[in-house]
């Protein structure tokens, strides 16, 4: 409910793209009535079931879970990423956060690395490709020793999962200026490379990863640190700097 | 009727022998076959990713398939609590014996007595195998790992990642996916929606997919097929399944002949955020522990429309602590939920919608000041007020219900199999570990267990057993012709009905069908009426629906009709299912089968089974097989909570 139960008029502006080959344009979309408790994509779904009732095209757009975790859900939103609010992914993102006669302009996330499919839909496809050229520890199922016997210390542990976190949705990249995957990238590396299990194979990920990384056509890092702010799980730029460390490291002791 | 009476394939022997000797028993392929057989896997969440990998490693040729642009994304990833395994680290008297009597149980004795003793015995090689990944599990100043108690299990067995157990156990499964991506041993395809199974000689052999890119119809043969595509929660249209959570492939599977087992068990979680208006998409579920703290209450007149803080103790009705006073709030999750439903049916809900209860922590902040609390719940209130804009620090939490997890799911027998040879049915998809009811942190658990360590020997027995690859089966065969055009036309009769209502219109709808009829609380009458309801809404569905675009893009309102028009056929079999179980038991209650203390009775003489449905056309009264259930090992109880 809220104590905001006023409801809103907003103007859309959206991104149209009828597939990948398509230029693209935006097209302006009024929303009467909002209710300042909807979701942002809510907003979308009954925008599209208009668009469906009028017979005209609904609006593609990548969401699943719409609880924060799946990072699925993107879109630049007034450019940003993920709109307006912090630590906080779109499907999340409430209209209360807006003003009444608000126009919101909305588009997709954009990289050479993410071709766009159609509308706000890209292909993030890239993301997967870097981790299988490196993300992981190379354990088969079967019967490791007890989870026990290596103890890890809190410090590292706590660390670990604070670069876990990620999502994968994309926003670092989204947001930008070189379209620079080095912070999903650098929070893999970091999560493994902090825990004993994930240590012994450390310098052929990072090099592998970022191999991999630079040869999608992802940017370099100049530290702007747009990542950083964009992210909804507050991955911290300080993985970039151990990512850095560690590939410096691994490039000089490389056997290969 | 003919009824069949189905055997589970369990093996002879002591229940804690059984997996040892069935594992010695069952055949090996041998290592420099396995190459020679291909095996798909639907599904990418914790049961289809951590299988794929397993194969894959094992030497087998895997496809795998997922709906969403990565196989990250599967819904596994939203669970938040934890995973049991009866490690006794903190040697609290856990042992895997007692996490097997807990489950069954829990389950309120509706579950196999076999499988359930497995999923503990393998539970502890699963936190193993997860920390050998690099799994960011929560550890103590030791280094050790840190065990929390979960579910109202009086020991400490759940161990956990912060709030997103789900979300680091999936990408574990997923990276070890990835490894065997990189090798070649799995092939990815990702945005595919399977649409049918293929059946060749009565075995499993293949997939019909449409690829929701480029909305291409594909064909794909395998030596054999593994569903682990999750429950059917969204048949209810909101609860907190993710949006493309759906029954399809499992319904398809059952259309060509795999029986449906238990469909009524549904599980309604008490915590929940309210749905706030017409607009709602989804449910957000919140973490249980909150009733260790919150009182639950509704204002005493219904009349009664003053700002909660405002409403005197005199006036409240905390009805949990008055109807139960020695569980008062902690009552299970079953109970709590039927009797929020009741306080709202009785004109007492709250909010703007009158659709809600209270969960107030007034008094436990006054007890134990705010910073203890909020280092409890932090993140829960954070994520409450972010979604509602109330502060609970301030204000009651309004909550109520919502639709979580199915326990039903397609039969399978002790080797995961179902009926259907070479089909084999993993995870949330199949029936077989939790009963009538699922206790918190197990679903991760029978995910991964089945994934890792049941699979991938069972399917390779198959292998020996059937030999099903001495048939060759190519994709031009005229069972994968025919299941191709019979997809193909079914996509086309839904882009041409042309009607005037949206595929929501006819899922919000059902769900409110579903929910009124099939929801907490169900009755001989309910359950009639709701089965016409739904016939007719189906009927309706086929002369009316509006799907705009084509079928050679992306076309998500096609995709969401395709699901809907298969909600609209399971719907009906989970209230035939819920009409002829005349017992309560777990998450399925009848009006008609209650103690005096308004709890689930049980019928044990006459329901002791599960029921596993037949497909004989979508309007024709289906078969109703059963396999009879024998409890050797636990004693059936009453539960009660007063």
């Amino acid at each position: 409910m809220g104590n905001n139960t006023q409801s809103m008029n907003i103007s859309l502006k959206v991104w149209r793209q009828k597939d990948r080959l398509d230029k693209g344009h935006m097209e302006d979309y009024k929303m009467d009535n909002v209710s300042p408790d909807m979701s942002f994509l809510e907003l979308i779904d009954v925008l599209n079931e208009r668009l469906v009732r009028e017979g005209k095209d609904p609006i593609a757009f990548d969401h699943d879970c719409r609880e924060g975790i799946c990072g699925m859900c993107s879109l630049m939103i007034n450019g940003q990423a993920h709109g307006p609010e912090a630590l906080t992914t779109t499907c999340q993102l409430h209209m209360r956060k807006f003003k009444n006669g608000d126009t919101i302009v909305v588009e997709p996330f954009r990289a050479r690395a993410f071709p766009v499919l159609k509308d706000l839909m890209v292909d993030r496809s890239a993301f997967d490709e870097i981790i299988a050229a490196g993300g992981y520890v190379n354990v088969s199922t079967g019967n490791p020793q007890d989870a026990n016997a290596l103890p890890i210390s809190k410090e590292n542990a706590d660390l670990s999962m604070d670069a876990a976190a990620c999502v994968g949705c994309a926003a670092c990249v989204a947001s930008c200026k070189n379209a620079s995957a080095m912070l999903f990238v650098s929070a893999k590396v970091s999560q493994l490379a902090l825990l004993p299990q994930g240590a012994v194979e450390a310098d052929e990920r990072v090099q592998s990863m970022v191999e991999k990384m630079d040869e999608l056509g992802f940017g370099n890092c100049t530290n702007e640190r747009e990542c950083e702010a964009s992210c909804p799980k507050g991955i911290d730029i300080s993985n970039i700097a151990r990512m850095n460390r560690d590939f410096l490291k691994s490039s000089i002791s490389a056997k290969k | 009727m003919t009824i069949k009476k189905l055997n589970g394939n369990v093996p002879e022997g002591a229940i804690h022998e059984k997996w040892e000797k069935h594992k010695f028993n069952m055949k090996l392929v041998n290592p420099a076959n396995k190459r020679k057989f291909n095996v798909i896997v639907v599904g990418t969440g914790l049961a289809g990713a951590s299988a794929a990998a397993s194969l894959a490693e094992l030497g087998y040729n895997v496809q795998s398939f997922c709906i969403q642009d990565s196989p990250r994304r599967a819904h596994s990833i939203a669970a938040q609590g934890g995973i049991n395994a009866a490690k006794n680290y903190p040697n609290d008297g856990d042992s895997p014996w007692r996490l097997f009597y807990d489950t069954v149980k829990g389950g309120d004795y509706r579950a196999r007595e076999a499988n359930v003793y497995r999923l503990a015995e393998v539970a502890n090689n699963i936190i193993d195998q997860c920390v050998a990944q690099g799994v960011p599990f929560a550890r103590d100043y030791g280094g050790y790992l840190s065990n929390r108690s979960f579910g109202g299990a009086q020991v400490s067995r759940t161990f956990y990642a912060r709030g997103q157990t789900g979300q680091q156990l999936l990408l574990g499964a997923y990276s070890a996916m990835m490894k065997e991506v990189n090798k070649g041993k799995i092939k990815l395809y990702a945005r595919r929606e399977m649409l049918d199974l293929v059946l060749v000689n009565n075995k499993a052999r293949g997939i019909i997919t449409r690829n929701v890119v480029t909305g291409e119809i594909e064909r794909y043969a395998a030596d054999a097929v593994l569903l682990c595509t999750g429950g059917y929660g969204n048949v209810y249209f909101l609860s907190t399944n993710a949006m493309a959570s759906n029954c399809s492939a499992a319904w398809r599977a059952h259309k060509r002949g795999a029986y449906f087992a238990n469909p009524c068990y549904t599980q309604i979680h008490p915590t929940c955020i309210p749905v706030h208006g017409d607009h709602q998409s989804k449910l957000t579920l919140m973490s249980e522990s909150l009733r260790n703290d919150g009182r639950v209450w509704v204002p005493k007149d219904k009349d009664d429309k003053r700002a909660p803080n405002e409403i005197p103790e005199d006036d409240r009705d905390y009805y949990l602590e008055r109807k139960y006073p020695s569980f008062g709030n902690l009552v299970p999750r079953d109970v709590a939920s039927r009797n929020a439903k009741q306080a709202v049916d009785d004109g007492k809900g709250v909010g703007p919608t009158s659709v809600a209860v209270y969960l107030d922590f007034r008094d436990a902040i006054k007890r134990d000041g705010k910073d203890t609390i909020a280092a409890k719940y932090g993140n829960l209130f954070d994520m409450y007020e972010r979604i509602t804009d109330d502060d609970p620090y301030q204000v009651p939490m309004r909550i109520y219900p919502a639709v979580h997890y199915t326990m039903g799911g397609l039969w399978v027998d002790y080797n995961l199999q179902s009926n259907i040879p070479g089909l084999f049915v993993l995870g949330e998809a199949n029936f077989s570990d939790h009963g009538a009811n699922r206790l918190g942190a197990s679903a991760l658990m029978q995910g991964l267990a089945d994934g890792y360590f049941v699979a991938p020997y069972t399917l390779g027995n198959y292998f020996v057993t059937d030999k099903p690859e001495q048939e060759k089966v190519t994709i031009d065969s005229p069972e994968f012709e025919k299941a191709h055009k019979e997809s193909r036309e079914k996509l086309d009769k839904l882009l041409s009905i042309n009607g005037s209502k949206t595929t929501d219109d006819f899922h919000r709808e059902l769900g409110q069908i579903m929910w009124e009829y099939v929801g907490m609380a169900r009755n001989e009458e309910g359950l009639k009426k709701g089965i016409s309801e739904i016939k007719a809404l189906r009927e309706q569905f086929w002369k009316d629906l509006k799907v705009t675009g084509d079928n050679n893009n992306i076309n998500t309102e096609l995709e969401k009709a395709n699901r809907v028009a298969d909600f609209l056929e399971l719907g009906e079999l989970m209230a035939r299912d819920a009409l002829e179980r005349r017992e309560s038991c777990g998450g399925h209650f009848r009006d008609e089968s209650q103690t005096e203390e308004n709890e689930a009775l049980r019928d044990d003489e006459n329901f002791s089974h599960v029921a596993a449905w037949e497909f004989q056309g979508v309007d024709a009264e289906p078969l109703r097989h059963i396999e009879e259930l024998q409890f050797e090992n636990v004693a059936l109880t009453q539960r009660s909570y007063k």
